[in-house]
């Protein structure tokens, strides 16, 4: 009797063990591909494999623009993941949306994991820092814009390879050159609105919208129709004329053109380095993003692309736990040196920035430390980064907009005015719909 | 002599009617429902907070200059598409019958277009005009043509109509086959032993008596190219340059998935399911008397 007593005892005791014993799983929606993939999940798994309470289990859930639709599809439907990578684009829409995320903050310290905004890159911190100073969610991977070249091309038409032009006087000129010595595409752009309005902006030290360009409030309204964008812009629209610049498409498609050594200079992210490293069959180098010298205080800094990891709301306390776990050991300053080597993305902290720098990454890897160094300065309140709601759709304008400039059926001032004037009513619009 | 066939049980028709009224209702009238309902209301994103606007997101529509433009847009696309598809369809039809030997290969050949998703077929012409890697365009280029679909409408136009058409030439090829077919054999040869060659055959016999056909395939390639085209301009063009691809049901697809604007979006549906209804009563009322059952 007392033995079978003891046993169904043990029974219980063990059944009441079990749940305690089986992980807690952290659902993370993402959207990496290729290399890039794989580093989320080894990040994932060196988590898991490091403590036994939580399971991270990432899933790619498709490109950023159809990841946080099927965020909005799965909230509504009350299946939404515990943590979800938003692209920067998103990142004003994510802030108004009340009640949908826990600031990154407020799951740190309900976990008991201290947690200091002041370690992140200041242009990294302030851009998920709402305005109210609270940080809203976890910077990640973290992209800037920066200016690639073709030093084979260079070379074979008399421009030093090894040192990039510097300013857009010197990248009309060496297009010339270039067009001169055969190419048929001497530069184009990726991603024109972020390259040639926002980085640009921010770089040459000048608003690109009101309200410390949207990270002051919702009441922002875009000013990127100032004379020096208007310079700039027809200075592209006459390349583009003479042949010097190239629209290749949308979005990061003229990357494409680029790798296979059609084009012999671009503009775009810096986390194209790795894809460059791995496919180009030339020799390439990284030179910081072009400006016009005789602009006062230019070079600035850039803005910051990329994306950041945000809480989900409704979720169990002790998955919240889980998370704060996951986020302390990504936020650890080897992890993130590691994956700053390993992505081409920045290091988001200062610390893993100067651990990389001592490893001596930046001499054996030249061309990883230019976004680095385009990053880690002090920012203005006019480069400190670029927030605005209905993003995704003013990017799509600015496309629509400049296309027209390229085909030469818009003059570069109407297609600005055009973006402004188009813009601030998606502006007006999102204030409207978020100001209860 | 009665035509109907008459029930005399009261439930018997409902009955019979009932699978059919079921899918209907879950796939027509209720999303239908959805989309009415929310035209009329304005969201964030993420659905924490519903506002009642009214006909707000209507007058919003009527007041965008770009949403009007898209009306031009979206009618010369149908048209070309309708007009370009149906003739050429009709032309291979034609040619299919009057083929004597190895009618089934070619008639598999050309049905095998309507197998393949509108996404991939966008982005399958989309390779072969790329403008510096496309065959096409690098074709065109050695004879002095200069293709650049990024940057000129008219080619994004033609682009776009071209993977269009392609996708549903199968269908439209299919249907005419079999419309041609129907057609008795006695016609044709009592009017070739009257002497009217092959041409007159097709204008006076043949073209009036696929009228049902073609008439059916007007209202199909229509309803076709207003709705179901928007993955094929998504993966080719964007809508671009400027918005001169973008037609009326990839402003929607845009503005509901991509830019999460559901309000706008589902307002957006309403117009075109009243635009679509409208048309289809047109072409019944009107055209429909020319036919020839």
């Amino acid at each position: 009797m007392k033995i079978r007593f003891a046993l169904s005892a043990a029974g219980l005791l063990s059944l009441a063990a079990l749940p305690a014993h089986a992980q807690i799983e952290i659902q993370l929606w993402h959207s990496l591909i290729a290399v890039n993939n794989e580093w989320v999940n080894d990040l994932a798994r060196d988590f898991n494999a490091s403590q036994s309470t939580y399971k991270v289990v990432p899933t790619y859930k498709g490109s950023y623009d159809e990841t946080l639709p099927a965020a909005v599809a799965a909230f509504r439907a009350g299946t939404a993941p515990h943590i979800l990578q938003v692209y920067e684009v998103g990142t004003a829409t994510m802030m108004a949306s009340k009640g949908v995320a826990v600031p990154v903050g407020q799951v740190m310290k309900s976990a008991g994991i201290p947690f200091d905004p002041a370690v992140y890159i200041p242009a990294v911190a302030s851009y998920y820092t709402a305005p109210n100073g609270q940080m809203l969610s976890l910077p990640f991977n973290s992209s800037t814009t920066v200016f690639y070249y073709n030093r084979d091309a260079f070379r074979a038409a008399g421009l030093d390879p090894n040192k990039g032009p510097a300013t857009w006087p010197e990248v009309a000129l060496a297009a010339a050159k270039l067009k001169a010595s055969g190419h048929k595409c001497p530069y184009t752009t990726a991603w024109q609105g972020w390259t040639q309005l926002e980085s640009f902006s921010a770089w040459h030290n000048i608003e690109y919208a009101s309200q410390r360009n949207g990270l002051g409030g919702m009441d922002a309204r875009l000013l990127l129709n100032s004379p020096l964008h208007l310079r700039h812009i027809e200075n592209l629209a006459n390349m583009a004329k003479q042949g010097l610049f190239v629209y290749k498409g949308r979005g990061n498609v003229p990357e494409a053109a680029f790798v296979s050594g059609e084009c012999a200079m671009i503009t775009t992210s810096s986390g194209f380095l790795g894809t460059v490293r791995k496919n180009a069959k030339f020799a390439h180098a990284v030179a910081p993003l072009p400006y016009y010298p005789d602009v006062h205080g230019a070079p600035q800094n850039t803005v910051i692309g990329g994306a950041s990891l945000w809480v989900i709301s409704g979720k169990k306390q002790a998955e919240y736990k889980g998370v704060a776990e996951f986020f302390k050991y990504i936020s650890n300053p080897e992890v993130q040196a590691a994956s700053h080597k390993r992505t081409g993305y920045l290091p988001v902290t200062t610390v893993a920035y100067e651990l990389t720098e001592k490893s001596g990454f930046y001499k054996d890897n030249p061309g990883s430390e230019v976004a680095v160094t385009q990053m880690v300065r002090k920012v203005t309140d006019k480069s400190r980064g670029i927030r605005l709601g209905n993003y995704p759709q003013i990017r799509n304008i600015q496309d629509e907009e400049l296309e027209q400039v390229w085909g030469g059926r818009k003059s570069p001032k109407e297609a600005l005015d055009a973006i402004v004037q188009r813009g601030n009513e998606l502006l007006e619009k999102f204030e409207r719909a978020n100001r209860r | 002599m009665e035509k109907r066939a008459v029930f005399r049980s009261r439930w018997l028709p409902w009955a019979l009617l009932a699978p059919q009224v079921a899918i209907i209702a879950v796939f027509f009238f209720w999303p239908a429902g959805q989309a009415l309902l929310q035209s009329l209301q304005q969201s964030d994103a993420f659905g924490t907070s519903v506002d009642w606007v009214g006909l707000d997101n209507f007058r919003a529509l009527l007041a965008d200059q770009r949403y009007l433009a898209s009306f031009k847009v979206t009618a010369v696309f149908s048209i070309l598409v309708a007009a370009v598809g149906l003739s050429l369809s009709l032309a291979l039809a034609v040619f299919a019958e009057r083929i004597v030997r190895g009618t089934v290969i070619y008639r598999v050949l050309l049905i095998w277009p309507y197998a393949v998703a509108p996404a991939v077929a966008g982005v399958l012409w989309l390779f072969l005009f790329a403008p510096s890697v496309g065959i096409v365009s690098y074709g065109l280029k050695a004879i002095g043509f200069s293709w650049n679909h990024l940057l000129d409408s008219d080619h994004a136009m033609a682009l776009v109509v071209i993977a269009a058409v392609w996708k549903k030439i199968s269908y439209n090829f299919l249907l005419f086959v079999a419309g041609l077919q129907s057609i008795p054999k006695s016609l044709i040869e009592a009017a070739a032993i009257d002497g009217a060659g092959p041409w007159r055959r097709f204008w006076t016999i043949q073209f009036p008596l696929l009228s049902p056909t073609t008439f059916f395939l007007l209202v199909i390639n229509i309803v076709y190219a207003f709705f179901e085209t928007f993955a094929i301009i998504d993966a080719s063009t964007q809508g671009g340059p400027g918005s001169d691809t973008a037609i009326l049901v990839y402003k929607v697809y845009y503005d509901g998935f991509k830019a999460m604007d559901l309000g706008g979006s589902a307002a957006q549906s309403v117009v075109m399911m009243a635009i679509v209804v409208v048309l289809t009563i047109i072409q019944f009322r009107f055209i429909e008397k020319k036919v020839n059952y």
